[in-house]
């Protein structure tokens, strides 16, 4: 706590020697959290090797081709860019202080984003209906571990949302409120570059081969 | 010269002195990276469907149309740009770039090898693996 309060009270000591000015406390945290996000997607990396590694091995149960529905995920990919836009959108209203283009913004998000969650879990249920149980194959160990993972973050995000459109509410747009929403809006587009890998290496290349 | 100064936050728009006046805001921004994003995306599903191209050459065009299009989520949603005080993000980045690189590429590459050198001659595919 005395770290994180001295660069409030002290801002000298946020700077290095190759700079005259001092480094603000938004700075600090989004770079901390950007590095979080950068570790977030060095873990997916080994999720998409291992996939890479294990996509044919399907263990004569269904392959991806068989499996996977375009419509579906062409939906819950336009769902994903477009919420990446509203958290956009939900940042310039946070930064002119504009309350209720917030909440508006803060609200499409999160419909956008539990849309593309009960798609994908709608999915999941269907694959698991026809057998495609993680527990089949390799290949579909492998499946539910990259895409599910990636849906954990989304839910964890949702919630995230929740807990800082409360924290606007109670709060308002205090100094520390506003560090979280950057933290979050980082997140939510992160998440979004994560799933453009998703339906690349996993639905289209499995769908076109 | 000016000195160079780390003070932007990822996800920050630049403000005020670094940009000139007639510079684009925030929602154009953000609005020509959904357009930019949403043309990439349209090529992808459509490359993955068309039968006009060399198979093997489509997951080569998928990648190259993925990489670009996280390009310009990194450029106008996260705000990641080659100006002076946003160094320290885009060293971050590089570095993040670069143990993907190793992760996804040494594994490809040292599982297809022993798939190739160590099978039986009946088993080279992973099909028969369970």
């Amino acid at each position: 706590m005395n770290v994180a309060v001295a660069y409030e009270i002290e801002p000298g000591t946020a700077t290095s020697a190759t700079e005259e000015r001092p480094v603000s406390k938004r700075t600090v945290v989004a770079y901390g959290f950007w590095l979080f996000l950068l570790s977030d997607i060095v873990m997916f990396s080994a999720f998409f090797a291992s996939y890479a590694v294990l996509v044919h091995a399907t263990a004569g149960g269904p392959t991806g081709a068989q499996l996977f529905n375009q419509t579906t995920v062409a939906i819950e990919t336009a769902c994903l860019l477009i919420s990446s836009y509203t958290c956009g959108l939900m940042s310039l209203a946070i930064g002119s202080r504009r309350r209720a283009a917030t909440y508006f913004f803060a609200a499409v998000t999160f419909i956008l984003g539990a849309t593309f969650l009960s798609l994908e879990i709608r999915e999941f249920l269907n694959m698991i209906a026809q057998g495609a149980t993680p527990q089949r194959s390799a290949f579909l160990s492998a499946f539910f571990t990259v895409v599910g993972c990636h849906g954990v973050h989304v839910t964890a995000g949702l919630i995230w949302l929740i807990v800082m459109t409360a924290q606007v509410a109670f709060k308002g747009f205090v100094a520390n409120v506003q560090r979280r929403l950057l933290c979050f809006a980082l997140f939510w587009h992160a998440l979004d570059i994560i799933w453009v890998a998703l339906f690349t290496v996993v639905y289209l290349m499995g769908v076109s081969q | 010269m000016t000195t160079p100064h780390y003070g932007r936050a990822p996800g920050d728009i630049a403000t005020h002195a670094e940009i000139p006046a007639h510079a684009p805001g925030g929602l154009l921004v953000y609005t020509l990276g959904l357009l930019l994003a949403i043309i990439l995306t349209a090529t992808s599903f459509w490359v993955a469907n068309t039968s006009l191209f060399w198979a093997p050459g489509v997951a080569l065009g998928l990648a190259t149309l993925a990489v670009a299009q996280m390009g310009v989520h990194l450029v106008f949603f996260l705000h990641i740009t080659t100006a002076p005080d946003s160094t320290n993000n885009v060293l971050a980045l590089a570095f993040g770039v670069l143990a993907v690189f190793l992760v996804i590429a040494g594994s490809v590459w040292i599982m297809a090898n022993l798939n190739a050198n160590m099978m039986p001659m009946d088993m080279t595919n992973l099909h028969t693996q369970h």
